[in-house]
């Protein structure tokens, strides 16, 4: 009786004995003929090596025969390895839906595709007397696709750079979907909840206006109208600081001012962004200096503060300083640390100087090529 | 007088419609994006219009822009700029212009609703009125302009006459004498290079010459 299990890994294992079988068969078929040329161009072209070295006798379009083989045949035979291989592969797929990816183009591939048609050869025609033993024929098929899998596919480092290639991908779009979130619910906010909360709100300030003599009920929708008129504010910075639209539309210099003119101290602004950079590094430039701004209201007990950013040899430097009390630390989960890691999500650095008295100086650097 | 109002969205629109037309104002029309705002326009030749930044079909400053065309082809026409975030780059367009009748305020202002119609009668009658907010930024930016020649007191005559506010209304809000603000005022105008002898509003031209970069 078989069990859930039994069934599961039978769907899953694609080695049957039939597969198995036909994929020995086909290996053989295919490894006699590639392995006959192979040998055949090798052979070729050490004859034609060995005999330019011992000075070959005859004329000297002999030689310039000899000397064209000793260079084109180590070619060809690369092409058929290669070429080859990519039957082999498709003999992979077709018995048992596997993928073995391809390399790219290396003389240490070549070697190791060669070194895999040797085997396919010598150890793989002999092996078509094992689907007289199913069971044998079974593990075979699966050594066999254990060598291709060492031989036929991209060695560490090739993968190591494609798995960072894809890496350096994702997380460019996980970047870029988390901003188009920010956006997303931006735009929800401007156009469902704040404008319904206006709606309350005007309508709250025209009973106002309508009832001018002093009264309980007067006073309740007084104290209403100006808890919507905290709740409008409060929401509308809120969700300014969300992703503010006019980033999108005129870019950081643009943007740079509302934060500055919230800030409770005087603000020095210099901006010199030209041309514009991706929109992802707009963003985290932008809360690199509303987090840096809100750091300094809250901890630096500051006179004031100066913001410059710089757009210079394909980077991004944003420089914030204070003339506080200085001391400010990355602590876990802290508003720096979170900077840090929005900065190094986009391969940016991030430095801060604050000895004990000030002045503190934050400095991040986005690449934006 | 006659009002356009131009606003892409239907839980405020019939709101501002109400503040208005309580306020005296006549709604000629309510469109909701700048395309309907300037065909009402050039039917009903309105005294003045309110319209919003952020319209279809792009969403971002089609009031701006609708705004600007306004001003262009009607210039009698005052212009209430309304939005739900003010930037100081969008005043500057406004006031690129170089006129008055102008208005730059935030949606929330509305829910004050005497102020709103206060501000509303100012720019209809050729004055200007700049909310606090985008004023506070174009301050940030004078900041930084070594330019500047204003005193830090003068800053805040200038920045109260931006939003539109009377000579009595800035007193009361500095808490400073009529006449010590009538001070300020000249010295504004003088630091500003405006002409006494012109004939156009001094006040708006001081606004414009204060807030334009």
């Amino acid at each position: 009786m078989p069990t859930v299990d039994d069934v599961t890994n039978e769907q899953e294992n694609p080695f049957t004995t039939g597969r198995s079988v036909r994929h020995i068969l086909a290996g053989a078929a295919l490894s006699v003929p590639v392995g006959i040329v192979l040998i055949s161009l090798l052979v070729l072209w050490l004859a034609a090596v060995l005999s330019l070295l011992s000075a070959p006798t005859g004329g000297a379009m002999l030689v310039a025969t000899y000397v064209t083989a000793a260079i084109t045949l180590p070619a060809a035979v690369l092409w058929f390895a290669l070429e080859f291989a990519r039957t082999h592969r498709e003999r992979f797929r077709r018995s048992f839906s596997i993928d073995i990816p391809t390399p790219r183009l290396t003389w240490k591939g070549a070697g190791r595709h060669l070194t895999y048609h040797l085997i396919a050869l010598v150890v793989g025609v002999p092996a078509v007397f094992l689907v007289l033993v199913p069971s044998a024929a079974r593990r075979y098929a699966k050594a066999d696709l254990e060598v291709a899998r060492r031989l036929l596919t991209p060695g560490p480092y090739e993968r190591l750079t494609q798995r960072v290639a894809s890496l350096a991908q994702s997380r460019a779009d996980v970047i870029a979907a988390t901003d188009a979130e920010r956006r997303r619910i931006e735009r929800d906010l401007h156009d469902g909840i704040q404008p319904r909360l206006m709606a309350l709100a005007m309508n709250l300030g025209m009973a106002r206006e309508a009832l001018a003599e002093p009264s309980p009920a007067r006073d309740a929708i007084v104290a209403a109208h100006e808890e919507a008129i905290t709740t409008l504010i409060e929401l509308r910075q809120f969700v300014r600081g969300l992703h503010p639209a006019v980033l999108d539309d005129r870019g950081l210099d643009a943007a740079l001012s509302g934060i500055a003119a919230r800030a409770p101290i005087p603000v020095e602004l210099a901006v010199r962004v030209e041309p514009r950079c991706p929109p992802s590094v707009e963003a985290i430039a932008y809360f690199v200096v509303s987090e840096a701004l809100t750091n300094i209201a809250k901890h630096a007990s500051a006179g004031r503060a100066d913001v410059a950013v710089l757009r210079q040899d394909g980077r991004l430097h944003i420089t914030v300083s204070d003339d506080g009390c200085g001391g400010a630390a990355m602590t876990p989960g802290g508003g720096l640390t979170g900077l840090a890691r929005r900065t190094a999500s986009v391969d940016g650095t991030m430095t801060l100087t604050s000895p004990t008295g000030g002045p503190t100086i934050l400095m991040v650097e986005l690449p934006c090529a | 007088m006659r009002v356009i109002l131009a606003d892409d969205s239907v839980l405020i629109r019939p709101g501002i419609v109400k503040v208005l037309t309580d306020g005296g104002f006549e709604v000629v029309a309510a469109v909701e994006d700048a395309e309907q705002l300037l065909r009402a326009v050039e039917e009903h030749k309105p005294d003045c219009v309110v319209v919003d930044v952020r319209m279809p079909p792009t969403h971002t400053d089609e009031g701006i822009r609708a705004a600007l065309t306004i001003r262009r082809l009607y210039p009698q026409t005052a212009v209430m700029v309304l939005s739900q975030y003010v930037e100081e780059r969008y005043a500057n367009d406004l006031i690129s212009e170089g006129s008055g009748s102008i208005g730059y305020l935030l949606k929330d202002r509305i829910a004050r609703v005497r102020d709103f119609l206060d501000a509303m009668r100012v720019v209809v009658s050729g004055g200007s009125a700049f909310d606090p907010e985008v004023v506070a930024q174009f301050r940030v930016r004078r900041n930084t302009d070594p330019q500047d020649r204003l005193s830090a007191r003068e800053h805040d005559v200038a920045a109260l006459m931006a939003e539109g506010r009377s000579n009595n209304a800035i007193a009361e809000a500095l808490r400073i004498s009529p006449s010590a603000v009538e001070k300020f005022l000249s010295n504004i105008f003088t630091k500003l290079d405006i002409p006494s002898t012109n004939g156009t509003n001094r006040r708006v031209q001081a606004v414009l010459k204060y807030l334009r970069r």
